[in-house]
């Protein structure tokens, strides 16, 4: 397994080096994208990468953390919970290029005719329905994990809570989400990875426009969804060693994610 | 009066509604995605979408059969080499619980179930595409073959480290050497984990389209030979989603249906077996 995931990280950087070595640390910066004349800036990607998960967690952290909640505390167990937590695992087993699909013939329409009704440009594929199909994606991981935590928050001290006379949402806002609150973030963390590394949905409803996106409402591209879509056209070595340059920053950016997402938890259910 | 009795507990009852109400909106998507997507599935599936190929834009009829095969190989070859490799590390791991090497495994599991799996297929595309000469159906299923890794590894520590330690100390005790106590107590014991984690893991990767996309690269005709490109469900999927043509989208629609069956059908399996074997995932 070590051997594994070095040999990943390495072949990564074998293959990326002629554009590590030809470009340098102007490749997060360059803000043109042009295969054709072998100039490759990935600011564009990066932006768009960032934007979407970041927007993606924004929309999803009320969700994830009711849900959690709801599980974890209001119905932990009975067929009622049992239902909800069956079909929150289910949401997390849909294929992603379902998730696209579904997003681009409903979802895009929806923003479309929303972006109509405020007067902007009626794109529909974008940054935002990008947005909306990742967060609607890692609910589940951040929900699943959050439930876990605030199930171990223990009775004794919810109990006292309610002995000195705290109603229910006082025990829930100043006992249980304290102590449950490293859970929590290391779930959304773990969902933040998740959806920088997602490719497929975000590919089908970005718009796959190689540019700066200039509103959340523009279309855009992904790192991993300009590699998806280019990866095979790449005819030039120093275009697949720029697409894989790209690579390289995925991998390393949701390694140090998981790495701390992970040591979260563990502190965290060491405590307890 | 902040510290009304009566404002408290409508307060209480206020964020409880309010918890319900967006636990219940969570699930409103699942509902939506499944209503349509049967919807629009339904209308394309019949006999023949099972048993014939794609056909060209223009002409009706056409089927999926070619991505069912392709699909039903390469994730019988990903698991046949997924399986023997995850099962001994997670043995591994659950009987060597300190030690530098099994922190070490431990720690790459963790960063291999985040890694993207865009760069799986990057991976696999540099180690069998490139060496071998052109796209395979092999390359796909060692692409997925990585991704499944961490879920069987993962499932089959948690289900040994459960087992009591009589079981291995009884084991001993008559006198087995330690590959029998392997081979005739530990896996026996935990069998039934073990097997949940595969399917978890089969479940898992059946829908995956990333790692395939330059490695089994997709093929329009039925193939069985692992070295040649070979379509599968989900990129057909893609594929015929983005095109324009209305023939194809409906195809599209119709595999949707049956890869989600697929998928939802095997995630309820291993739930209701972790049930009933009462094994923890």
């Amino acid at each position: 397994m070590v051997t594994l995931v070095l040999g990943i990280f390495i072949t990564l950087l074998i293959a990326s080096a002629p554009s590590i070595k030809s470009l340098g640390l102007s490749f997060f910066w360059g803000k043109t994208w042009n295969p054709v004349q072998n100039v490759f800036g990935a600011y564009p990607f990066l932006v768009g990468t960032l934007l979407t998960s970041f927007l993606a967690l924004i929309i999803s952290i009320p969700f994830s953390i009711a849900m959690a909640v709801f599980l974890g505390e209001y119905f932990p167990k009975g067929a009622f919970s049992n239902f909800i937590k069956s079909t929150i695992d289910l949401i997390a087993a849909v294929p992603s290029v379902i998730f696209g699909f579904w997003g681009f013939f409903v979802l895009v329409p929806i923003v479309r005719e929303f972006q109509t009704k405020v007067g902007i440009m009626p794109n529909g594929v974008g940054i935002f329905s990008a947005a909306l199909v990742l967060a609607i994606m890692i609910i589940p991981y951040a929900a699943s994990l959050g439930t876990t935590m605030i199930k171990m928050v223990s009775s004794d001290l919810k109990e006292g809570a309610y002995a000195l006379g705290a109603t229910r949402w006082e025990v829930l806002k100043n006992i249980i989400l304290p102590y449950s609150k490293s859970g929590l973030f290391a779930g959304i963390l773990l969902s933040l990875g998740r959806a920088i590394g997602e490719t497929m949905a975000v590919t089908m409803v970005i718009g796959n426009a190689n540019f700066l996106p200039d509103s959340i409402f523009s279309p855009g591209n992904t790192m991993a969804s300009v590699i998806a879509n280019e990866f095979t056209e790449a005819d030039h070595p120093l275009y697949l060693s720029a697409l894989i340059e790209m690579g390289l920053f995925l991998f390393l950016v949701t390694f140090v994610i998981n790495l701390i997402g992970k040591r979260i938890i563990k502190s965290a259910t060491k405590n307890n | 009066m902040k510290n009304n009795l009566q404002y408290r507990i409508a307060k209480t009852k206020g964020m409880q509604m309010f918890t319900i109400l967006m636990a219940f909106l969570c699930v409103v998507p699942l509902i939506l995605i499944l209503i349509y997507i049967i919807k629009a599935g339904l209308g394309a599936i019949n006999w023949n979408f099972i048993i014939n190929i794609p056909k060209p834009v223009g002409e009706m009829g056409g089927g999926i059969a070619n991505a069912l095969l392709g699909t039903l190989i390469i994730i019988i070859t990903a698991t046949v080499i997924a399986v023997p490799i995850g099962i001994m590390s997670g043995i591994y791991l659950s009987e060597q619980k300190k030690g530098k090497l099994a922190y070490w495994v431990s720690m790459c599991v963790d960063i291999l179930q985040g890694v993207p799996s865009i760069v799986i297929g990057i991976i696999a595309y540099f180690w069998l595409v490139r060496p071998l000469g052109g796209f395979s159906a092999f390359s796909g299923s060692i692409a997925l073959a990585i991704m499944m890794l961490p879920i069987i590894i993962r499932s089959t520590e948690e289900t040994l480290k459960l087992l009591p330690n009589s079981l291995k100390e009884a084991g001993y005790a008559l006198g087995m050497p330690f590959h029998r106590v392997i081979l005739k107590v530990i896996i026996p014991c935990g069998f039934s984990g073990i097997i949940s984690g595969v399917m978890l893991s089969v479940a898992r990767v059946a829908g995956e389209t990333a790692p395939l996309l330059f490695t089994a690269f997709g093929n329009p005709f039925i193939e069985t030979h692992l070295g040649k490109p070979m379509q599968s469900l989900p990129l057909l999927i893609f594929n015929y989603a983005t095109s324009s043509y209305k023939d194809w989208q409906n195809l599209a629609w119709g595999a949707s249906l049956v890869l989600l069956v697929l998928v939802l059908s095997l995630n309820l399996i291993t739930k209701f077996l972790t049930r009933k074997w009462k094994v923890q995932l």
